[in-house]
Protein backbone atom coordinates (compact mmCIF):
# COMPACT_ATOMS: atom_id res chain seq x y z
CA UNK A 1 0.00 0.00 0.00
CA UNK A 2 1.25 3.28 -1.13
CA UNK A 3 1.11 6.30 1.60
CA UNK A 4 -0.44 8.97 -1.15
CA UNK A 5 -3.49 10.60 -0.66
CA UNK A 6 -6.70 10.01 -3.37
CA UNK A 7 -5.77 13.44 -4.52
CA UNK A 8 -2.11 13.18 -5.23
CA UNK A 9 -3.05 9.75 -7.33
CA UNK A 10 -5.22 11.48 -9.44
CA UNK A 11 -4.00 14.75 -10.43
CA UNK A 12 -2.68 15.44 -13.43
CA UNK A 13 -4.42 12.48 -14.94
CA UNK A 14 -7.56 14.92 -16.19
CA UNK A 15 -10.97 15.43 -15.11
CA UNK A 16 -13.92 13.96 -15.94
CA UNK A 17 -15.25 16.64 -17.27
CA UNK A 18 -12.44 17.44 -20.04
CA UNK A 19 -13.57 14.01 -21.16
CA UNK A 20 -16.88 14.57 -21.29
CA UNK A 21 -16.23 17.95 -23.74
CA UNK A 22 -14.04 15.43 -25.80
CA UNK A 23 -16.30 13.03 -26.19
CA UNK A 24 -19.67 15.52 -26.86
CA UNK A 25 -17.01 17.36 -29.54
CA UNK A 26 -16.87 14.09 -31.22
CA UNK A 27 -20.16 13.20 -31.52
CA UNK A 28 -20.99 16.74 -33.10
CA UNK A 29 -18.20 16.34 -35.62
CA UNK A 30 -19.30 13.42 -36.14
CA UNK A 31 -22.43 13.87 -37.22
CA UNK A 32 -21.22 16.51 -39.38
CA UNK A 33 -18.49 14.53 -41.19
CA UNK A 34 -21.40 12.02 -41.85
CA UNK A 35 -23.57 14.45 -43.86
CA UNK A 36 -20.73 15.44 -45.60
CA UNK A 37 -19.16 12.20 -46.29
CA UNK A 38 -20.95 11.59 -49.33
CA UNK A 39 -20.67 15.05 -51.08
CA UNK A 40 -16.57 14.46 -50.47
CA UNK A 41 -16.28 11.12 -51.65
CA UNK A 42 -17.90 12.04 -55.10
CA UNK A 43 -16.13 15.58 -55.52
CA UNK A 44 -13.18 14.58 -54.66
CA UNK A 45 -13.07 10.76 -55.95
CA UNK A 46 -14.57 12.26 -59.28
CA UNK A 47 -11.83 14.55 -59.80
CA UNK A 48 -8.88 12.08 -58.71
CA UNK A 49 -7.37 11.33 -62.47
CA UNK A 50 -8.85 14.27 -64.47
CA UNK A 51 -7.39 16.95 -66.13
CA UNK A 52 -5.51 19.74 -63.93
CA UNK A 53 -7.97 22.44 -65.51
CA UNK A 54 -10.81 20.19 -64.94
CA UNK A 55 -10.06 20.21 -61.30
CA UNK A 56 -9.50 23.55 -60.88
CA UNK A 57 -12.58 24.64 -62.65
CA UNK A 58 -14.66 22.17 -60.15
CA UNK A 59 -12.73 22.82 -56.79
CA UNK A 60 -13.39 26.84 -57.98
CA UNK A 61 -17.12 26.54 -57.87
CA UNK A 62 -18.50 27.88 -54.05
CA UNK A 63 -20.35 24.41 -53.08
CA UNK A 64 -17.30 21.96 -53.76
CA UNK A 65 -14.71 24.45 -52.53
CA UNK A 66 -17.42 24.38 -49.20
CA UNK A 67 -17.80 20.91 -48.79
CA UNK A 68 -14.33 19.92 -48.79
CA UNK A 69 -13.13 23.06 -46.95
CA UNK A 70 -15.81 21.84 -44.18
CA UNK A 71 -14.83 18.09 -44.47
CA UNK A 72 -10.78 19.19 -43.86
CA UNK A 73 -11.88 21.38 -40.63
CA UNK A 74 -14.06 19.32 -39.59
CA UNK A 75 -12.27 15.88 -40.33
CA UNK A 76 -8.97 16.99 -38.92
CA UNK A 77 -9.90 18.36 -35.70
CA UNK A 78 -11.99 14.66 -35.60
CA UNK A 79 -8.98 13.16 -36.36
CA UNK A 80 -6.66 15.29 -34.24
CA UNK A 81 -9.13 13.94 -30.97
CA UNK A 82 -9.44 10.91 -32.34
CA UNK A 83 -5.26 9.95 -32.90
CA UNK A 84 -5.23 11.72 -29.23
CA UNK A 85 -7.46 9.04 -27.73
CA UNK A 86 -5.07 6.28 -29.33
CA UNK A 87 -1.97 7.80 -28.08
CA UNK A 88 -2.82 8.04 -24.79
CA UNK A 89 -4.31 4.94 -24.74
CA UNK A 90 -0.69 2.94 -25.67
CA UNK A 91 2.31 5.64 -24.96
CA UNK A 92 3.04 7.41 -21.15
CA UNK A 93 5.50 10.00 -20.37
CA UNK A 94 8.00 11.95 -23.13
CA UNK A 95 6.47 9.42 -26.04
CA UNK A 96 2.73 10.37 -25.02
CA UNK A 97 3.36 14.29 -24.99
CA UNK A 98 5.79 13.93 -28.47
CA UNK A 99 2.92 12.13 -29.91
CA UNK A 100 0.20 14.14 -28.85
CA UNK A 101 2.31 17.55 -30.29
CA UNK A 102 3.14 15.68 -33.84
CA UNK A 103 -0.52 14.65 -34.15
CA UNK A 104 -1.68 18.00 -33.35
CA UNK A 105 0.92 19.47 -35.70
CA UNK A 106 -0.05 17.27 -38.68
CA UNK A 107 -3.68 17.54 -38.60
CA UNK A 108 -3.91 21.31 -37.93
CA UNK A 109 -0.99 21.58 -40.81
CA UNK A 110 -3.20 19.37 -43.33
CA UNK A 111 -6.48 20.87 -42.93
CA UNK A 112 -4.38 24.66 -43.29
CA UNK A 113 -2.54 23.12 -46.27
CA UNK A 114 -6.12 22.10 -47.56
CA UNK A 115 -7.81 25.26 -47.25
CA UNK A 116 -4.34 27.36 -48.58
CA UNK A 117 -4.60 25.17 -51.74
CA UNK A 118 -8.45 25.90 -51.78
CA UNK A 119 -7.78 29.70 -51.21
CA UNK A 120 -5.19 29.62 -54.35
CA UNK A 121 -7.33 27.46 -56.48
CA UNK A 122 -10.38 29.81 -56.23
CA UNK A 123 -8.49 33.04 -56.70
CA UNK B 1 -10.15 6.69 2.69
CA UNK B 2 -12.37 3.92 2.10
CA UNK B 3 -10.18 2.76 -0.75
CA UNK B 4 -7.50 1.28 1.28
CA UNK B 5 -6.31 -1.65 -1.71
CA UNK B 6 -4.50 0.56 -4.22
CA UNK B 7 -2.89 -1.43 -6.80
CA UNK B 8 -3.54 -4.64 -5.72
CA UNK B 9 -6.62 -5.16 -7.27
CA UNK B 10 -7.11 -8.03 -9.52
CA UNK B 11 -7.59 -6.58 -13.31
CA UNK B 12 -10.32 -6.91 -15.79
CA UNK B 13 -9.79 -9.49 -18.48
CA UNK B 14 -8.08 -7.52 -21.35
CA UNK B 15 -7.58 -9.17 -25.07
CA UNK B 16 -5.60 -11.74 -24.23
CA UNK B 17 -7.93 -13.62 -22.08
CA UNK B 18 -11.21 -12.76 -24.28
CA UNK B 19 -11.65 -15.05 -26.75
CA UNK B 20 -12.12 -12.92 -29.81
CA UNK B 21 -15.90 -12.23 -31.00
CA UNK B 22 -17.95 -10.00 -33.10
CA UNK B 23 -18.08 -6.84 -30.94
CA UNK B 24 -14.47 -6.86 -29.91
CA UNK B 25 -13.68 -7.04 -33.53
CA UNK B 26 -15.56 -4.33 -35.38
CA UNK B 27 -14.53 -2.38 -32.22
CA UNK B 28 -11.02 -2.76 -32.67
CA UNK B 29 -11.65 -2.03 -36.38
CA UNK B 30 -13.25 1.28 -36.02
CA UNK B 31 -9.86 2.41 -34.03
CA UNK B 32 -7.77 1.21 -36.92
CA UNK B 33 -9.43 2.44 -39.64
CA UNK B 34 -10.29 5.85 -38.08
CA UNK B 35 -6.18 6.37 -37.62
CA UNK B 36 -5.11 4.52 -40.59
CA UNK B 37 -7.24 7.28 -42.41
CA UNK B 38 -4.58 9.47 -41.94
CA UNK B 39 -3.01 8.01 -44.63
CA UNK B 40 -5.61 9.41 -46.93
CA UNK B 41 -6.15 12.47 -45.82
CA UNK B 42 -2.43 13.33 -46.11
CA UNK B 43 -2.49 11.57 -49.82
CA UNK B 44 -5.65 14.13 -50.99
CA UNK B 45 -4.36 17.03 -49.29
CA UNK B 46 -1.13 16.28 -51.08
CA UNK B 47 -2.66 16.18 -54.42
CA UNK B 48 -5.25 19.49 -53.39
CA UNK B 49 -1.75 21.06 -52.83
CA UNK B 50 -0.22 19.80 -55.90
CA UNK B 51 -3.48 21.50 -57.88
CA UNK B 52 -2.78 24.92 -56.63
CA UNK B 53 0.68 24.72 -57.38
CA UNK B 54 0.59 24.34 -60.96
CA UNK B 55 0.12 21.26 -64.24
CA UNK B 56 3.26 20.21 -63.99
CA UNK B 57 3.28 18.84 -60.45
CA UNK B 58 -0.43 17.86 -60.40
CA UNK B 59 0.56 15.59 -62.71
CA UNK B 60 3.13 13.98 -61.10
CA UNK B 61 1.06 13.63 -57.60
CA UNK B 62 -2.39 12.68 -59.74
CA UNK B 63 -0.31 10.14 -61.43
CA UNK B 64 1.16 8.74 -57.96
CA UNK B 65 -2.89 8.78 -56.46
CA UNK B 66 -4.36 7.12 -59.75
CA UNK B 67 -1.60 4.60 -60.31
CA UNK B 68 -2.26 1.19 -58.95
CA UNK B 69 -0.65 1.23 -55.66
CA UNK B 70 -2.53 4.56 -55.11
CA UNK B 71 -5.76 2.66 -56.42
CA UNK B 72 -5.98 0.16 -53.75
CA UNK B 73 -4.66 2.98 -50.93
CA UNK B 74 -7.58 5.28 -52.22
CA UNK B 75 -10.10 2.55 -52.22
CA UNK B 76 -9.04 0.72 -49.06
CA UNK B 77 -9.13 4.33 -47.52
CA UNK B 78 -12.86 4.50 -49.11
CA UNK B 79 -13.50 1.18 -47.54
CA UNK B 80 -11.75 2.38 -43.94
CA UNK B 81 -14.02 5.66 -44.14
CA UNK B 82 -17.67 4.04 -45.05
CA UNK B 83 -16.76 1.08 -42.37
CA UNK B 84 -15.70 4.24 -39.38
CA UNK B 85 -18.74 6.44 -40.18
CA UNK B 86 -20.90 3.16 -39.80
CA UNK B 87 -18.85 2.52 -36.92
CA UNK B 88 -19.66 6.23 -35.70
CA UNK B 89 -23.54 5.90 -36.50
CA UNK B 90 -23.63 2.62 -33.99
CA UNK B 91 -21.62 4.25 -31.24
CA UNK B 92 -24.49 7.24 -31.60
CA UNK B 93 -27.29 4.77 -31.47
CA UNK B 94 -25.63 3.24 -28.35
CA UNK B 95 -25.56 6.63 -26.72
CA UNK B 96 -29.04 7.08 -26.95
CA UNK B 97 -29.27 4.15 -24.66
CA UNK B 98 -30.51 1.54 -28.00
CA UNK B 99 -29.39 -1.14 -28.87
CA UNK B 100 -26.97 -2.15 -26.21
CA UNK B 101 -27.58 -6.04 -25.83
CA UNK B 102 -25.48 -8.25 -27.43
CA UNK B 103 -27.68 -9.61 -30.10
CA UNK B 104 -28.45 -6.01 -31.13
CA UNK B 105 -24.75 -5.47 -30.89
CA UNK B 106 -23.94 -8.29 -33.51
CA UNK B 107 -26.37 -7.54 -35.65
CA UNK B 108 -25.23 -3.74 -35.77
CA UNK B 109 -21.67 -5.18 -36.51
CA UNK B 110 -22.48 -7.27 -39.53
CA UNK B 111 -24.65 -4.21 -40.82
CA UNK B 112 -21.41 -2.40 -40.11
CA UNK B 113 -19.27 -4.75 -42.26
CA UNK B 114 -22.01 -5.44 -44.75
CA UNK B 115 -22.86 -1.98 -45.27
CA UNK B 116 -19.36 -0.63 -45.71
CA UNK B 117 -18.50 -3.12 -48.15
CA UNK B 118 -22.16 -2.11 -50.64
CA UNK B 119 -21.51 1.92 -49.47
CA UNK B 120 -17.74 1.33 -51.15
CA UNK B 121 -18.96 -0.49 -53.71
CA UNK B 122 -21.33 1.82 -54.47
CA UNK B 123 -18.72 4.81 -53.93
CA UNK B 124 -16.49 3.57 -56.35
CA UNK B 125 -19.47 2.89 -59.18
CA UNK B 126 -20.58 6.29 -58.95
CA UNK B 127 -17.40 8.30 -59.46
Amino acid sequence: MAYVTDRKRVTGLGSARSGTQQHWTMTVTSVALLLLTPFFLVIIGGLLGQPHADVLASLSRPVPALVVAAYLVVGMHHMRLGMQVLIEDYTRGLSRKIGLIATTILCYGLAAGGLVALAQIAL
Amino acid sequence: MADVNRGNRPLSPHLTIYRPQLNSITSILVRITGNALMVGAILVVWWLMAAASGAAYFGVIDGLITSVLGDLVMAGSALALWYHALGGVRHLIWDTGRALDVASADRLGWAMIIGSVVLTALTLIAI
